[in-house]
């Protein structure tokens, strides 16, 4: 149970990490990454996953 | 802010001062809160004029003068446009398909204050991306403000956003004294929006549809009222899309100045394939010169347009029209060592300026009553392209130009209306016939081109054109040029010795300039 960044299509813009109610992304070698153990989906918190919701580039996806 | 210098006296005839020469739609009707205060110079509220005057994104006047930076540290966004790739910076104060170098609030300070002492002219600092300034909490935008505040408190401040977020960071900006906002509003109507707002992210949750533009247009109208409330300037860009909104931007003009917007920039739609936006893909055009210049005239007794804009990128450096980031980009800035920055060439700056200045209006003047009187009415106004490095004077090679202003002169006087961008004629050393073409389509309109020096090849086409090359004028001041051509232009017009141009075209370049990557 967790989301993921498809980091070919992300366009590094940080949206997804200043949404995350569980501090679940960072930026690590260039790029965004979800860290599945903190990754909740957002359940229980929002209607949506957050990350997904703002992602321009659509590229936050179930892992 | 003690080294602001007062320019009020020398400035009155600034451009955003002179009231719209358009004669009034309504005469009568005093409506909402434009009542009691036209357009004109007498009635502009010394506050705002004491904030734009030096402003070059905002006074036509000041750009030819001044330079803005902008510092790219807000890369997230909170809206989707259709004309926005978001591989690459904001639309709506860029231009698409450009990637600006990415800052962290901390690289962004040291690049302004080693800027600032390389470039006295620097007044203004902006944040308009590349994301939206505002999106993400505006965290890095505010924390860039608040130490630049510290740093050099007689930068001014602006920043620019789509607006959703507006209403939420009202109370910050205030706190900041950032005392220019500029907000991107497209349309005032949802049922407009939906066609060019696929989603917006907002309280959590993504809209999609109407439900999104009305969320968008109603925090943008509320984003707007308050900031004005709160005596900040507010400047609306608009993009012109030719069938989605064209038609709509009166409406949008009528809106955003009845809500205290003091200037109001429309521009246009630039749309490419290869950008790979939602517009670009679907083969929405953007708008010809022409049809922009009848869009802005038809707003010109609205809110104050503003017509020097360039949409430039979110990490120019420079005096509008140029762009010399690529002198300080982050390792450069790096590299510097110590940066020592204490104002004072700017202020002596200031100073000069003030002095050239002074005097200017009244030889203006002097050239207009004479065109006036020997021309009449006789003439309908002609565009001119001019060749400029800035300074309000004729002062760049035919060859060099990577822009043309445009000048409007007629009986009525001379006035900026535009500028259009092409590659560079003469790129190291030899002039080409493929670029020159596309100088040609760019200035199609006007009939004449003031140049401060031109090749001969470059000359005999453009007379083959229809336009003629003038360099009689170089070095000296653009207004009293263009009113001297236009006089002997009428006197020869008068005797079947020109033809007039009226009735042509011009294409809007999309690229050039600035759009090389960091
Ligand atoms: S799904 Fe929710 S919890 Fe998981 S990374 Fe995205 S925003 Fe964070
Ligand atoms: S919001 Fe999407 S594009 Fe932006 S950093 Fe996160 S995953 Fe990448
Ligand atoms: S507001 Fe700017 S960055 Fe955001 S989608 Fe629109 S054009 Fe792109």
């Amino acid at each position: 149970m967790a989301y993921k960044i498809k980091s070919a299509e992300c366009t590094v813009c940080g949206a997804c990490e200043a949404e995350c109610p569980n501090i679940a992304i960072g930026f690590k070698k260039g790029t965004y990454v979800i860290d599945p153990a903190k990754c909740s989906e957002c359940e229980g918190q929002f209607d949506s996953p957050q990350c997904a919701s703002v992602c321009p580039a659509d590229c936050c996806v179930p892992a | 802010m003690g080294n602001v210098i007062a320019l009020d006296s020398i400035l009155g005839l600034g451009e955003l001062k002179a009231p719209a020469e358009s004669t009034p739609v309504e005469a009568s009707g005093c409506t909402t809160s434009s009542c009691g205060s036209s357009d004109g110079p007498a009635d502009m509220d010394p506050a705002v004029w004491e904030k734009v005057k030096n402003h070059p994104c905002y006074s036509e006047e000041a750009h030819h003068y001044f330079a803005r930076m902008h510092v790219a540290v807000a890369p997230a966004c909170n809206i989707q446009c259709n004309y926005c790739n978001r591989k690459y910076d904001c639309s709506n104060e860029s231009r698409p398909g450009v990637v600006s170098e990415k800052l962290t609030p901390d690289q962004a300070i040291r690049k302004i204050l080693a800027v600032a002492q390389e470039i006295p002219q620097l007044s203004v600092i902006g944040i308009a991306g590349p994301g939206d300034s505002l999106a993400a909490g505006a965290k890095n935008t505010f924390a860039t403000f608040e130490h630049l505040q510290k740093k050099a408190p007689d930068l001014k401040l602006c920043l620019s956003t789509n607006g959703l977020a507006l209403p939420e960071t009202v109370e910050r900006i205030a706190q900041y004294n950032i005392d220019h906002v500029t907000i991107t509003i497209n349309m005032v109507d949802p049922e407009v929006g939906q066609h060019i707002y696929p989603w917006i992210f907002y309280k959590h949750k993504r809209w999609t549809g109407l439900d999104a533009a009305k969320i968008l247009h109603e925090q943008q109208m509320l984003g707007l009222e308050m900031l004005t409330a709160r005596g900040i300037l507010v400047k609306v860009n608009s993009v012109m899309i030719p069938g989605i909104n064209d038609a709509h931007l009166l409406d949008v003009n009528k809106a955003v100045k009845s809500r205290g917007a003091f200037l109001h920039n429309i521009m246009p739609l630039i749309s490419d394939p290869a950008h790979g936006t939602h517009f670009g893909l679907t083969g929405q055009r953007g708008p010809s010169a022409q049809e922009l210049k009848v869009v802005q005239d038809a707003c010109e007794g609205g809110a104050k347009l503003m017509r020097h804009c360039r949409q430039c990128r979110a990490d120019a450096v420079g005096l509008l029209g140029e762009d010399r980031g690529e002198e300080f980009t982050a390792d450069k800035v790096e590299a510097m060592g110590e940066i020592h920055d204490d104002g004072d060439a700017r202020r002596t700056y200031r100073e000069h300026v003030e002095s050239e200045r002074a005097g200017r209006h009244a030889s203006k003047e002097a050239a207009k009553a004479e065109v006036q009187e020997t021309v009449g009415t006789q003439a309908d106004p002609i565009l001119i392209a001019v060749a400029t490095k800035g300074g309000e004077r004729i002062n760049e090679h035919f060859g060099h130009a990577k822009e043309f202003q445009i000048y409007e002169v007629g009986p009525k006087g001379a006035k900026f209306v535009g500028h259009r961008r092409v590659d560079q004629y003469c790129e190291g050393g030899t002039g080409d016939g493929e670029t020159l073409d596309t100088v040609l389509s760019a200035i199609n309109d006007c009939a004449a081109v003031f140049v401060a020096k031109i090749g001969g090849c470059p000359s005999k086409s453009l007379e083959a054109a229809g336009i003629e090359p003038v360099d009689r004028f170089a070095f000296e001041y653009i207004e009293e040029s263009a009113l001297s051509y236009f006089k002997d232009y009428a006197e020869r017009l008068g005797r079947g010795a020109v033809r007039s141009r009226a009735g042509q075209d011009a294409v809007i370049r999309t690229g050039a300039l600035t759009a090389r990557r960091a």
